[in-house]
């Protein structure tokens, strides 16, 4: 059975102009051990389909029309808030884009992670190693320790007593990357992990967060806008338009032989190495409006390739294991 | 065009309700010059002091010690008036589209406010002032018919095209870029790294571009400078830098780019 399974995800939010169809039909299956990248421009509904999962999508505004998020074969969508609540931070860990933000400034780090690990402890007691009472606060903050420790933060017995405002900006990246671990979850959810860090520091947090993902069994759901981040980081890649995933496969496969025309828009815009200046090509356009979204395929619009069939109709998913949602697919230039 | 000689900033300690602060060196001997017509990339991580210096070239912040001269005059030495006049010919733009345009002012008053504020040296009337207002719309490919529309109105690669009309509106020779792509996404970022190319072959600007992302450095500048804590760490041609970097900073952030590519 997969670890996460998506199938048929619609979510729509209601706003002051009518109701936006930001999610529509999302498929996705991540197994353990797995590193799935999902990418896409600003408004693409990445970061929708990561809450999705932890059911932190409010509602209102958010509606789910359709559809089913499968965790190990249990649906989370009919989970009340206090079933969540449970999974959260001990099956499903998380960790977002900003870290100043996401740490309380009040408490110490070591309270904070102690904290989890506690809570952690009295959902699964394997956690904190079957202990109990006052042997699980000691074993909460040894808990806490090692995973500092193993996270890479020097002298981690110490830094507990510290606070958030005495780490920097990869350090307070790595406090929460503990502490989304600390529970030993089976799924991660990682949007932006290291948007918010320079690029020294972003490559030692995508290397801590790859050894993880063995050590732990996990399967992680990395989003992110950044194509370089995922060929580094993971195995598989998701890309998303205006709330569709158009194409998704193997990392290798998909990004040196993207097949829809928006993954290969996508790639053409980086400037890497080789590319003289001018060259480089934009995307004309933006991402449509989903209140009143495009017929048919929503790329239509900014595509080269577009035909009459592409607005009849939204493309299905062709292929087996590197999939993409396009009519006229290949990767060569028109 | 520009020279930056010894330069170094010192921000002085404080003594407050939590104890003592040290006093911060943010720029300690920064010497670099940017020849006319030329881009010269300007590389650091957090906290290196690229945004010290944009402010002491701006001359928001006096240097501690060290000289920047810009086309030969001295900042440090001119009239207030004088440095007014010049501070016409070097413009910036900033990295946040969303943060840098004042919401309640229409694109044709962001657009012809620095002509109002150096209507002295560029002598427009306000008729004259709205239809350059609407040539520089044209020029950085938005159209005039946006002139009356408000910033909340444009995305963010749009925004970004007002941000540097407004830079080109008293006529500037150099330009600072202070990260000005790093909050798009990359199809944007693409167009609009394109449209500064163009703009600089058409005007010919002298760019200084300041940025993390080192591919984008590699595609625009022709020089650059790599600094970390304050100092410089290399100078050079940007292909020789990428080729054959002399120090170990440079060798690791190169190392550390996460580039689309598989070996």
């Amino acid at each position: 059975m997969a670890l996460l399974d998506i199938r048929d995800l619609h979510l729509s939010m209601r706003s002051f102009d009518g109701a936006a169809h930001v999610l529509n039909g999302i498929n996705l299956t991540v197994n353990r051990r797995e590193v799935w990248g999902l990418v896409g421009e600003t408004g693409c509904g990445k970061s929708l389909t990561g809450l999705s999962v932890s059911r932190l999508v409010p509602e209102p505004p958010g509606k789910y029309l359709a559809g089913q998020i499968l965790f190990e074969g249990e649906d989370l969508l009919q989970r009340s808030e206090v079933q969540m609540q449970a999974l959260r931070g001990t099956r499903i860990g998380m960790i977002f884009q900003d870290p100043t933000t996401n740490l309380n400034p009040a408490f110490r780090i070591g309270t904070q992670l102690v904290d989890v690990a506690l809570s952690a402890g009295r959902r699964d007691p394997a956690v904190l190693g079957g202990a109990r009472g006052r042997g699980a606060r000691r074993a909460a903050e040894a808990l806490a320790v090692a995973m500092l420790d193993k996270v890479g933060i020097p002298d981690p017995a110490a830094r507990l007593q510290d606070y958030p405002h005495q780490f920097s900006g990869g350090m307070r990246q790595r406090v929460l990357i503990a502490m989304a671990l600390i529970g030993r979850p089976d799924l991660l959810i990682a949007d932006e992990p290291t948007t918010a860090l320079d690029v020294s520091v972003q490559a030692q947090i995508l290397r801590l967060i790859r050894g993880m993902v063995d050590e732990f069994d996990m399967g992680v759901v990395m989003i992110t806008h950044n194509l370089g981040v995922v060929a580094q980081s993971c195995t598989h890649v998701a890309v998303m338009y205006a709330g569709n995933i158009v194409e998704s496969g193997p990392v290798r496969a998909v990004l040196t032989g993207p097949q829809h025309p928006y993954t290969r828009a996508l790639l053409q815009a980086i400037p890497t190495r080789g590319v003289v200046r001018g060259a480089l090509k934009g995307l004309a356009g933006s991402v449509p409006n989903l209140i009143t979204p495009p017929p048919g395929c929503r790329f239509a619009p900014r595509c080269t390739r577009a035909q009459a069939a592409c607005r009849a109709g939204l493309p299905e998913m062709t292929g087996t294991q590197h999939r993409t949602a396009c009519l006229f697919p290949g990767d060569r230039d028109d | 065009m520009i020279e930056i000689e010894n330069v170094t900033k010192i921000y002085p300690g404080r003594r407050g309700m939590f104890g003592e602060q040290p006093p911060v060196t943010a720029l300690s001997d920064v010497s670099l010059s940017v020849r006319p017509g030329e881009s010269f990339g300007l590389v650091g991580e957090s906290g290196s002091g690229k945004t010290t210096l944009t402010r002491c070239i701006l001359r928001l912040e006096a240097p501690t010690s060290g000289r920047i001269r810009f086309d030969g005059h001295d900042f440090a030495t001119l009239s207030p008036a004088a440095l007014r006049a010049m501070r016409a010919r070097i413009q910036i733009v900033f990295q946040d589209p969303f943060a840098s345009l004042n919401p309640r002012m229409s694109v044709h008053d962001i657009v012809t406010e620095p002509m109002l504020i150096h209507r002295a040296t560029l002598g427009l009337n306000p008729r004259a002032q709205t239809e350059r207002a609407a040539e520089l719309l044209d020029l950085v490919g938005l159209g005039p018919q946006y002139l009356h529309r408000y910033p909340h109105e444009f995305s963010g690669g749009q925004r970004q095209r007002i941000c540097i009309a407004r830079a080109l509106a008293p006529n500037p020779a150099m330009v600072l870029l202070d990260e000005p792509t790093s909050a798009l996404d990359v199809s944007v970022q693409a167009q609009v790294l394109n449209l500064l190319g163009d703009l600089q072959t058409r005007l010919g600007l002298t760019y200084l571009f300041i940025s993390h992302d080192l591919g984008v450095i590699r595609y625009v500048c022709d020089r650059m400078a790599l600094i970390l804590r304050g100092r410089i760490v290399e100078q050079g041609e940007t292909q020789a830098v990428f080729e054959t970097p002399s120090s170990d900073y440079a060798r690791m952030l190169i190392s550390a780019m996460p580039e689309v590519a598989f070996d």
